[in-house]
């Protein structure tokens, strides 16, 4: 098991499958928040869904509509079960606050390159610490 | 670790009510998230305070029993777990764009139940000190903020123009964030609102001239997509550019990245010079643009453009400037239209379009003029569109991947051309 530390910007404690982009993801026109699929073009998350994944990604980036296509997750109960991510931005910061979902950032090792899609991931943001079992050793 | 101010302390104990209280929350959660160290204080707040879809509305009505304005502001805006008194927000503060056209909303596809929901949230806005701007350009519609000043403000295209043509200050604000602003002139004093955060640090070397709209808009979006939300600082052949050029560029530049603030030298208020401009420290990385990338951004925005047949031509992303109805008056009078043409713009603007003739002259065409929202805020499209034409970068970003059509991306003469013949013909001149 890998441990990193970091800071908790959302509190509680969750596990699951780990969804891990090099991209940053805009929140409104970005992902539909009915069903938590990325629908820009060009992303390579393209039509995948994060719901119930803890989404490990670089930061926010496009409209300021980020915190209420998050937020909006949050009532169709398709959000992510945790964020994981590097880049501090206000869009991810309030998105964070207000979706309610374990959130951890500052990491002492890249989440993005410690962590793949299908690692089984704990993620603690209580404490700030994120736990990484690898699906393939 | 976060201080709190007096005024700060006594809200969050309740003094000002429970509704003040619960926002104090809401920032002091946000703020203490950014990891910002004190709050600063502002008047001048752009959100869109209680407006709620019918999802919304009915969301609430089904969990909350309560689908009303106040329900929909105390338990999604200030994210409390009760239904508050809302009072009177405070300062100047006004209302983006959002929901529909109230005379064409038939046309978007939308219901009169909507329509009628949109005129309630309009009489609880305005009772709650609530500006109806209805407009992503604030800046156009009679919000101005001065150099220097604090705001908190959403709307990424809105939030660049202020931090980067007017010099004053704003971070790429929320929904939530601005509607507990606008009770409590409070937002984190982090990012733009503070100095060293505000020098640039790419440096991006133009080397091909920069003149029209769509040149201003394919150089923003080349930008953006190069430094992320990192801070650029132009050189080279940029000139001054009008009011609509840098619309067009900083709404390109903030949405194929996260562009929230860029200088050019000799141009933008805080760059007098390159030095002033990056804060006395070298950039961290310089990007040319010349006619190579030029091209490959043009085949970027083009990208979805496959069929010339073209149904549908929008403009006004962001909202339509006067001189941008000037033009579209010219290249459009006396002329029929073949395809739909919708052209979107504040009502304040439509006002004055109103007063000069150039609504009559675009709707004598066959076009129509609406306010409030646009195809991508809206997800409306002419019924049986495929293929539509744009004048703007970030509008090409957005509307192929959220209503599923293909789109076309040339200068506002390209798009007015291929409203009258029915065919793109526009290319990289």
């Amino acid at each position: 098991m890998i441990v990193l530390h970091g800071r908790g910007i959302v509190g509680g404690c969750v596990e699951g499958e780990a969804l891990v982009t090099r991209e940053t993801i805009s929140g409104w026109g970005g992902i539909d928040p009915m069903t938590g699929t990325v629908i820009e073009t060009r992303h390579e998350l393209h039509g995948q869904s994060f719901k119930d994944k803890v989404l490990v990604f670089p930061g926010a980036k496009g409209s300021s509509g980020w915190s209420n296509a998050f937020h909006m997750t949050r009532l169709t109960k398709s959000a992510p079960l945790a964020m994981v991510f590097n880049q501090m931005t206000t869009k991810i910061a309030l998105g964070a606050v207000v979706t309610r979902v374990p959130a951890v950032t500052e990491l002492d090792q890249d989440p993005l390159s410690v962590i793949e899609t299908g690692d089984w991931v704990k993620v603690d943001g209580d404490r700030g610490v994120v736990e990484v079992i690898k699906k393939r050793l | 670790m976060l201080f709190l101010a007096d005024d700060e302390k006594a809200m969050l104990d309740g003094a000002g009510g429970v509704a003040k209280q619960k926002a104090m929350e809401l920032l002091v959660r946000y703020a203490n998230a950014l990891g910002a160290e004190r709050f600063v204080d502002t008047e001048n707040i752009a959100g869109v305070p209680g407006s709620s879809t019918l999802f919304l509305q009915k969301y609430f009505e089904e969990h909350a029993g309560d689908g009303s304005f106040e329900a929909v502001f105390s338990l999604y805006d200030l994210d409390a777990g009760e239904v508050m008194s809302v009072p009177r927000a405070g300062g100047n503060c006004c209302h983006l764009q959002g929901g529909m056209d109230l005379v064409h909303w038939a046309e978007l596809g939308m219901s009169r139940e909507a329509m009628q929901h949109q005129q309630q949230d309009e009489a609880e806005l305005a009772r709650h000190g609530v500006r109806i701007m209805k407009t992503c350009t604030p800046y156009l519609a009679g919000n101005l903020p001065v150099k220097g000043e604090h705001c908190a403000w959403m709307e990424s295209s809105a939030v660049v123009y202020c931090n980067s043509v007017i010099g004053a200050r704003t971070n790429a604000e929320g929904r939530e964030s601005t509607s507990a602003a606008m009770l409590t002139g409070k937002i984190p004093d982090w990012g733009f609102h503070r100095d060293e955060h505000r020098h640039a640090t790419h440096l991006i070397e133009v080397e091909t001239a920069v003149e029209s709209v769509m040149d201003w808009g394919m150089l923003g979006y080349f930008i953006g997509s190069a430094v992320e939300e990192e801070i650029p600082v132009l050189t080279g052949a940029v000139r001054q550019a009008d009011p609509l050029r840098h619309k067009h560029f900083g709404a390109a530049a903030a949405s194929s990245g996260g562009v929230e603030m860029y200088h050019i030298v000799g141009v933008t208020p805080e760059a007098a010079s390159l030095e002033i401009a990056l804060g006395g420290r070298k950039p961290v990385a310089t990007i040319n643009y010349g006619a190579e990338e030029r091209r490959r951004v043009y085949e970027t925005l083009n990208a979805n453009g496959r069929d010339p047949n073209v149904d549908y031509v929008m403009l006004g992303c962001p909202h339509a400037s006067i001189d941008q109805f000037r033009e579209v008056a010219r290249l459009l009078d006396g002329k029929k239209i073949k395809t739909h043409l919708w052209m979107f713009t504040s009502r304040a603007v439509k006002t004055v379009a109103d007063m000069n003739g150039f609504t009559k002259k675009i709707e004598d065409a066959g076009a129509l003029v609406m306010t409030d929202t646009c195809s991508a805020i809206a997800r409306a499209v002419p019924r049986g569109t495929k293929v539509v034409a744009l004048d703007s970068a970030k509008q090409t970003h957005y509307l192929p991947a959220m209503v599923d059509v293909g789109a076309w991306f040339g200068t506002t003469e390209d798009c007015i051309d291929a409203a009258i013949t029915g065919r793109w013909t526009g290319e990289l001149r």
